[in-house]
């Protein structure tokens, strides 16, 4: 194993034998199989999740009789289209644990998947600009120390020393502090599904691009398998894990979801050098950026606000994301505007995601994840991969129940806004 | 994004609040079962294409709207008060 990971895995020395040799032992980082009549198991979805799921699948339960069927190509969908920030600080019994468990995996993930995710801990600051706000993170990051995990309580001069760059005399929200999880950061969004992806390949997992799914069979209330349009597949067991095409999918098996589709839009700049070291968010303008380790500035506001399936937001959403950045941050007026784009994203009613099985015999749903799914990629994929190996629940996400939103009970409504589909 | 209030005419999407599907106008009998209001509570067909939305004209005449919005392309094809698409 030490010498075949030096000789096909990624290592210094060979990074640097390539170098040396014009870089052609380089081999596809995955085969390009052929869908097989029957599968164990079929994940629908080749994102983050579903290419996570197939990994944890192979490794933690020696499951590989695996396909994912991947509609367009692998990483294509939103797990490419994010802002890629990756944290533990939410608050919730049920999302605290589940969050701080795939941030733990995440530190882990480089080595466990052979690649490099460019997994980045630069720290976010959460500003707040009220004594309420004030409070309100005073008692997140207590909840986050709880956890285990890592929370300080900044004050304007702290914010100052960090962050000398934003603008301290605005009066519309005067920054009061921050909230620092220095933990949190970013990880290159691309190299996370390829990482997944090579890996479960290796271990002989099928990733069928380009094989939509049309429908599926279902036979005395258990699923048989699925309609492609490369054929159909059979499946003991079927995933869904389809981010914002959710309930599409689950209409096949005549179910319906507690998902609204909405758009999410983000955008960057050309590229600059280094000036921007953290994550910052400005929830009360709406606004958050980082910037990319190919210099560009990334950053996004709210959700568009209206039920959407288009890959592009409007502009009303963009223009107030760029007012909020020029209110928080004068200097980023300077820097011209490269690409905007946008992802279709499952909103739950409580803001928080569904993790289980389903009243059909072998079926299973992974959705719901809002805008906040990209940092839940390794723990997705971890505790789906138990759930569908076990049919138990993996005990952080025990709480990712689909009956919550019916008996009212453990709803996960992290923003305190209610359980409205139209609030998340 | 244009709607076309049937009081005020075409105006920007930024006059208006959105509440999400129409379906909050099909309300259960109060003693329904407990499936009956998580359906009209929390579940939706969501599926792309056209979709009857609810809006409201708050930068407006203040008026609840249907308005029937293609969610692929965003075209508007129709806007009614909920007084009267309630009839
Ligand atoms: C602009 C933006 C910014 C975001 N920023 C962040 C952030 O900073 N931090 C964070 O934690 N989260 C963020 N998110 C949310 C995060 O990107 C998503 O929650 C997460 O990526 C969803 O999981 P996924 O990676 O598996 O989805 P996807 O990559 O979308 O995977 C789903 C796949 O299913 C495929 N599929 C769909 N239907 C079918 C079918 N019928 N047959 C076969 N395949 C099908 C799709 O083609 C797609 O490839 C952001 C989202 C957006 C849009
Ligand atoms: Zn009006």
């Amino acid at each position: 194993m030490g010498f075949d990971r030096l000789t096909k895995g990624f290592s210094g020395l060979r990074v640097l034998k390539e170098g040396l040799t014009g870089n052609k032992g380089w081999t596809p980082h995955w085969r390009d199989p052929a869908p097989k009549p029957e599968y164990d198991i079929i994940i629908i979805g080749g994102g983050g999740h579903g290419l996570a799921t197939a990994h944890y699948l192979a490794s933690q339960h020696g499951i590989t009789n695996v396909a994912v069927l991947e509609k367009g190509y692998l990483g294509g969908g939103n797990v490419g289209r994010n802002t890629t920030i990756v944290r533990a600080n939410y608050m919730l019994p049920g999302n605290s644990e589940f969050y701080s468990h795939s941030l733990k995996l995440w530190e882990g993930l480089e080595e466990d998947l052979n690649y490099n995710v460019m997994h980045s801990q630069r720290g976010i600051i959460n500003l707040f600009h009220s004594d309420g706000q004030r409070d309100a993170y005073a008692r997140r990051g207590n909840q986050m120390i709880a956890q285990g995990d890592d929370a300080i309580l900044l004050d304007r001069a702290g914010v100052q020393k960090e962050l000398p760059y934003l603008d301290f005399d605005q009066t519309r929200f005067p920054i009061y502090g921050g909230l620092y999880h220095k933990r949190g950061g970013t990880a290159r969004h691309d190299a996370v599904a390829w990482g997944f992806a090579r890996s479960a390949d290796s271990r002989g997992v099928d990733l069928i691009q380009q094989c939509e799914v049309t429908g599926i069979d279902i036979e005395n209330g258990a699923v048989r398998g699925v309609q492609t349009t490369r054929g159909a597949i059979r499946a003991k067991k079927i995933g869904i894990v389809v981010a914002g095409r959710s309930s599409q999918v689950a209409a096949m098996a005549g179910m319906r979801l507690p998902i609204e589709s909405h758009i999410l839009q983000a955008f960057v700049t050309e590229g600059l050098k280094p000036c921007i070291d953290h994550v910052v968010t400005y929830g009360s303008g709406h606004f958050y950026i980082s910037q990319s380790d190919k210099g560009g500035l990334v950053f996004g506001g709210d959700l568009d606000m209206y039920s959407s399936y288009a890959s592009r937001g409007n502009l009303p959403t963009a223009e107030h994301v760029v007012e909020a950045a020029m209110t928080l941050m004068p200097m980023i007026g300077k820097a011209r505007m490269l690409r905007s784009w946008g992802g279709i994203m499952d909103m739950s009613p409580d803001g928080s995601p569904v993790i289980d099985r389903t009243h059909i015999d072998g079926l299973y749903v992974n959705c719901g994840w809002c805008y906040g799914g990209f940092k839940a990629t390794p723990g997705s994929g971890h505790t789906f991969a138990h759930l569908l190996a076990t049919d138990a629940p993996h005990p952080v996400a025990a709480r990712h129940r689909l009956d919550r939103f019916r008996t009212g009970r453990g709803i996960l409504d992290e923003e305190a806004t209610g359980s409205q589909h139209n609030l998340h | 994004m244009r709607l076309p209030c049937p009081i005020c005419g075409e105006r920007d999407r930024r006059e208006f609040y959105y509440q999400g599907a129409a379906v909050a106008l099909n309300r259960p009998a109060p003693d329904a079962d407990a499936a009956e209001w998580e359906d009209y509570v929390h579940l939706r067909d969501n599926q792309p294409g056209d979709l009857d939305e609810l809006w409201s004209h708050d930068a407006g005449c203040g008026a609840w709207l249907v308005v029937t919005r293609n969610t692929v392309t965003h075209a508007v094809s129709g806007a009614k008060l909920v007084s009267e698409a309630a009839r």
